[in-house]
């Protein structure tokens, strides 16, 4: 067989998307953060000087603010940056920022390995679902209930239980904090896992691939663009997991303790339960950052969901 | 051609969708084809003719109602367990998250090559459909004639001796649709792959194909087969040709042919 010559193609592949140029995006990104700070504390304390000026009321009318902008209920934002740097408590010789940031650290590790866990458990359901119609049909619904049954009430179960076990008190804060976690990539994982066309199996199919194959090779590099949504939820599930699962299990290291501790003593010191909680945000948000630069090097820029 | 056995071998073939439904439709009628090596064959007809059911039929995509398929001699689902076939569907499926070159060794990962025979395929299938430029691109990255070409590179790159294409080119526009008829007869000629490709334009059937299948609709059958020995190679004046639109021609007589004697009976 003789066939036609080769014929030059001059078909132009679509532009890669040019890179911006001048300021790299991780420094948009913090000046955007900077920028919205900035106007956050400006409503705050915008809010103060117009209740100082008014007698706590909304300007031109006989209502008061919806809250008191006197010191108690909201500390000069200076004075909570100030507390920081104070003891925690007369005599201490930790500054308050330091005692945070150990707390937030430890309660971080239990956030971590309840994150670990509960991500584990969460995707192995969704691969278990997307293979069998009937366990997910049986299951889900159980899944669903677990987590509308409120975890106020779930934590203590489990802290009773793990000192039945003799576990360590951290083990039970792990459990609660993987308890929170699992939810959202379970049916992140299996809305993943299923979102591959029929056609991209079939081709599967035609491969004669095996089941394992299909999903380590298909379903999974499909799925992680889903995966990757659920774990920034469920970072900052686990630490409010963490958080919550401290109380009563009377872990006294954690921020939930803290948390605890000035809220008790809010009235003499309501700065140091504004910086407690900033403590608490902020660990939050280096998770999801931390789990967002892992995506980056996961995942091809044109698949991110962002 | 027809002392040689054939690759592919349909007799008595009959496909029922939702069979045992009061809905059920026979999208399939006794259907008998032989394909010998080497061979170029169109299935051309309307929507609704059972030609991309046929099309899967022979690739063990779905089970047929009755009769037999057999590819290679052997039947088509242990054709298909021994990759004796590529398939090229009309959306290129290319997976996003792999760059053009590990898209065209895909199968050769399912299939457990050594790194080294994907890579030298890769890069010589790549050649091959003139995209080794593109080697590190996503697909996103490409025009939609460059995706379907990595298609057909990844399609070939096993070597398997059949290539089933469905639609491969329905979603071009006609400039690159030409185009790409050239490029796939110059690889056709170049890989001695037998070829069963599903279309429903008729001047694309008869310029690629060594035979075109023509089948109607309600319930799908063949209504004839339509021998196309225009002179190899086929170029753009393939295309202006005289015998060319007598094969136009005749192929659509073939099609009327059929629907007067569907109104008539």
């Amino acid at each position: 067989m003789v066939e036609t010559p080769t014929l030059p193609i001059h078909e132009v592949a679509s532009e890669i998307p040019p890179a911006p140029r001048g300021t790299p995006a991780w420094l948009r990104q913090i000046i955007a953060f900077a920028i919205i700070a900035v106007a956050l504390v400006a409503f705050w304390e915008g809010y103060k000087a117009l209740g100082a000026a008014t007698g706590g009321m909304i300007p031109l009318t006989a209502a008061r603010l919806p809250v008191r902008p006197d010191d108690k209920s909201m500390p000069h934002v200076f004075d909570i940056l100030a507390a920081l740097f104070k003891p925690v408590q007369r005599g201490s010789e930790n500054t308050l920022l330091s005692f945070l940031l150990r707390s937030a650290l430890f309660t971080w590790r239990e956030a971590l390995v309840g994150f670990a866990i509960g991500s584990l458990v969460g995707f192995a359901l969704g691969v278990v679902f997307v293979h069998s119609g009937l366990l997910e049909r049986g299951l889900m619904p159980f899944v669903v209930a677990s987590q509308t049954v409120p975890l106020l009430a779930v934590a203590p179960m489990v802290v009773i239980w793990g000192s039945r076990l003799q576990w360590p008190a951290w083990l039970a804060v792990t459990i609660i904090s993987a308890y929170l976690t699992f939810f959202p990539v379970t049916i992140n994982t299996l809305r993943g896992l299923r979102s591959p066309d029929p056609t991209a199996l079939e081709l599967m199919r035609s491969y004669a691939a095996s089941d394992w194959q299909v999903l380590w090779k298909l379903r999974v590099p499909a799925a992680l663009p889903y995966i990757f949504t659920a774990l920034k939820i469920s970072a900052t599930a686990s630490v409010i997991g963490a958080i919550i699962g401290e109380l009563p299990s009377g872990i006294a290291d954690g921020l939930g303790r803290s948390l605890l501790t000035f809220s008790y003593y809010y009235v003499s010191g309501p700065e140091k339960l504004y910086a407690a909680i900033f403590g608490a945000a902020l660990l939050g948000i280096v998770f999801v950052v931390i789990i967002a630069q892992v995506e980056r090097m996961v995942v091809p820029a044109g698949r991110r969901i962002e | 051609m027809s002392h040689s056995s054939p690759v592919v071998s349909v007799s008595g073939v009959t496909k029922v969708f939702g069979e045992g439904d009061s809905d059920r439709v026979r999208a399939l009628e006794n259907i008998n084809l032989d394909v010998h090596p080497g061979e170029f064959i169109s299935l051309i007809g309307p929507s609704g003719c059972g030609k991309s059911t046929l099309l899967r039929l022979i690739g063990d995509l779905i089970k047929p109602s009755g009769g037999t398929v057999q590819v290679n001699g052997k039947s088509a689902h242990q054709a298909r367990l021994d990759r004796d076939y590529g398939m090229v569907f009309q959306q290129a499926t290319l997976y996003d998250w792999r760059t053009v070159r590990k898209n065209v060794q895909l199968p050769l990962e399912v299939m457990s090559y050594a790194r080294e025979k994907r890579e030298a395929r890769a890069q010589e299938m790549l050649k091959l459909v003139q995209l080794e430029e593109f080697s590190r691109h996503y697909p996103w990255q490409l025009s939609g004639g460059m995706q379907q070409r990595v298609a057909i590179a990844r399609a070939l790159a096993f070597e398997p001796s059949l290539l089933l294409m469905d639609e491969p080119f329905g979603a071009l526009d006609e400039m690159t649709r030409e185009r790409m008829q050239m490029e796939l007869l110059r690889i056709w000629s170049q890989t001695q792959t037998t070829v069963i490709f599903v279309t429903h334009s008729i001047p694309e059937a008869v310029f690629l194909s060594s035979r075109a299948v023509v089948m109607s609709p309600r319930p799908g059958r063949l209504a004839g087969i339509v021998e196309i020995d225009l002179p190899r190679p086929r170029a753009f004046e393939t295309r202006e040709s005289a015998p060319f639109f007598e094969k136009i021609v005749e192929v659509r007589e073939c099609l009327r042919r059929d629907e007067v004697r569907v109104a008539s009976a």
